[in-house]
């Protein structure tokens, strides 16, 4: 299956055909889950309804570090094996990580407002994804930093294999100065008892985000697919022969190329 | 029925935590979802005109 | 071992004719830790609580700084390429030009290091640890910068990327480091901080260089 799919062309066919049930999928579950997180779902004993935005921190916070792991994979795959789809994925998967982990570090701040009393506290959770918020960053900037595509994407391919043997490593220190620097009885977000009640719309909203995340993954590889293809197309163009007459006549009116 | 509504949308007064937090998660996913359409609908309608001008003359 | 020691040699020889480079890192060091207080206030007290953050965290700036030259001019004058073919693996390579890069940058800083505690009133006890942390610290901000050195080679504005890819991956050496010094400072003892310490400089020295090198072929293909 996935050898299959990893042909280009025949990665085009599938994901062309899966992605509007993907879409729509994503539509249904993000609405059923906003309604549970937002109407359904009830407000907790202790953070009253302010326990809500927990509903989209704590999913962004699980897409942000899925979305790593995920492109790191791909990277490696893309070290290894040399797999010309790999690095499409992993470029693709960056900036809706990075969207995620924005989404968990505002929601987290404004969460934090009324439970801290301040809108940022370095606690050990947010300060990872500040951390997790900056590798992507990097990642994202080293990408296009270069003006030989290719290059680009075995540099990035290895910051992210580095920065996913790194990130253990960040998170062990990060919580071990976090203990040593506050208080135990500091209130942690997405530290309440989770009754089943919140579960659900929790999970929902996980779904919802997966599903979502998911869905512009593959449009924004179909996307790089599409422009590579185009990229060689206007190379081929450019090295036909140039004295050939027709190269004169306005585009549009072009013989075949051969 | 209007102060039912009120009720709700003060969300126990944490109404200026809880709405910014939804709209800003809604804006930044919404616009990632639209800025990745918008160039995927670029990038083919780009494709179909090279293709187009590629190919034979009937 | 006489081609890693060769190397060594050259770029320490480089580094010191090119007289600016030492000289650079230390003053950059030297203003960084010297701004501070015009930033805090000049209160003993708050300079002694957050002293040997400020001095780690000049030493990681300063030493990064400098880090996107590290392959720059040997991969400008295809120097790099002939090291690639050399009958010394390319990760030694690295990790001769790390060791050059730590004599020149990260030693000198260590050296110098007491001397800027005192401007931020680290009290004279707790300057072994201070100087220890920054020796056995120092190396791994050296080999963790030549991995964002060598993934940055012929990008656009590599100084500001290399920054950028390496600097979150200077978090735990600087947590360590100076968590070492302020655990000294309150009386705690500052053992397990430096054990941490040693701990990612050694495993640094072990896996940067596969990176490092790595990202070198990646460049050089």
């Amino acid at each position: 299956m996935i050898s299959r799919l990893a042909n280009p062309a025949q990665f085009m066919r599938v994901s062309g055909a899966v992605l509007p049930f993907l879409a729509g999928l994503a539509a249904v579950v993000l609405a059923v889950g906003l309604v549970w997180a937002l109407v359904l779902a009830p407000p907790d004993y202790q953070q009253g309804e302010s326990v809500r935005i927990m509903f989209i921190h704590v999913p962004a916070a699980w897409m942000a570090l899925s979305v790593y792991l995920l492109m790191a994979v791909a990277s490696a795959v893309a070290l290894v094996w040399r797999h010309p789809l790999a690095d499409v994925a992993a470029q693709a998967a960056a900036p809706i990580g990075a969207a995620f982990t924005f989404v968990c570090l505002a929601t987290g701040s404004l969460w934090g407002r009324p439970m801290w009393g301040t809108w940022w506290v370095w606690d050990a959770r947010l300060t990872s994804v500040l951390v997790l918020f900056f590798l992507y960053l990097g990642y994202i900037a080293l990408v296009n930093a270069f003006d030989d595509a290719s290059r680009g994407a075995r540099a990035g391919a290895l910051l992210a294999v580095v920065g996913v043997i790194n990130l253990p490593i960040i998170k062990f220190s990060v919580d071990w100065w976090n203990t040593l620097h506050q208080p135990a009885s500091v209130f942690r977000l997405g530290g309440p008892t989770i009754y089943i009640s919140m579960l659900l719309p929790l999970l929902a909203m996980a779904l919802g985000f997966a599903l979502l995340f998911a869905a512009l993954w593959l449009v924004r590889m179909r996307t790089a697919l599409n422009e590579r293809k185009l990229r060689a197309l206007r190379l081929h163009r450019m090295a036909e022969p140039r004295s050939r007459p027709a190269d004169a006549a306005p585009p549009g009116a072009r013989p075949a190329v051969h | 029925m209007a102060a039912l509504l009120d009720h709700y949308f003060a969300m126990g007064g944490y109404a200026v935590y809880v709405w910014p937090a939804y709209a800003i998660a809604v804006a930044v996913l919404g616009g990632v979802a639209v800025q990745s359409w918008w160039r995927y609908r670029a990038s083919v309608r780009a494709l179909e005109r090279v293709q187009r001008q590629l190919e034979p003359k009937p | 071992m006489a081609g890693f020691v060769g190397l060594v040699r050259r770029d320490v020889r480089l580094a010191l004719r090119q007289s600016g480079e030492i000289g650079l890192a230390i003053g950059f060091f030297v203003l960084a830790v010297a701004l501070f207080p015009f930033g805090v206030g000049p209160e003993p007290e708050l300079l002694r609580r957050i002293g040997a953050g400020i001095v780690w965290v000049a030493a990681l700036l300063a030493a990064v700084s400098s880090i996107d030259r590290l392959f720059a001019a040997d991969f400008a004058d295809g120097g790099l390429d002939l090291m690639a073919l050399s009958a010394l693996p390319l990760e030694a390579t690295v990790v001769a030009k790390c060791t050059a890069h730590w004599l020149t940058t990260g030693l000198p800083l260590t050296l110098v290091s007491p001397a800027l505690a005192v401007l931020v009133d680290v009290p004279p006890r707790d300057m072994p640890v201070l100087v220890f942390s920054l020796l056995i610290g120092t190396p791994a901000l050296s080999l963790v910068g030549a991995i964002g050195a060598a993934l940055t080679l012929g990008a656009r504005r590599p100084g500001i990327l290399s920054a950028l890819v390496v600097l979150p991956l200077c978090v735990p050496p600087l947590i360590f480091g100076a968590g070492a010094v302020e655990a000294d400072l309150t009386g705690g003892g500052s053992s397990a901080q430096l054990l941490l310490l040693g701990a990612f400089s050694v495993a640094a020295a072990v896996l940067a260089p596969l990176a490092a090198a790595a990202a070198l072929r990646a460049a050089l293909d």
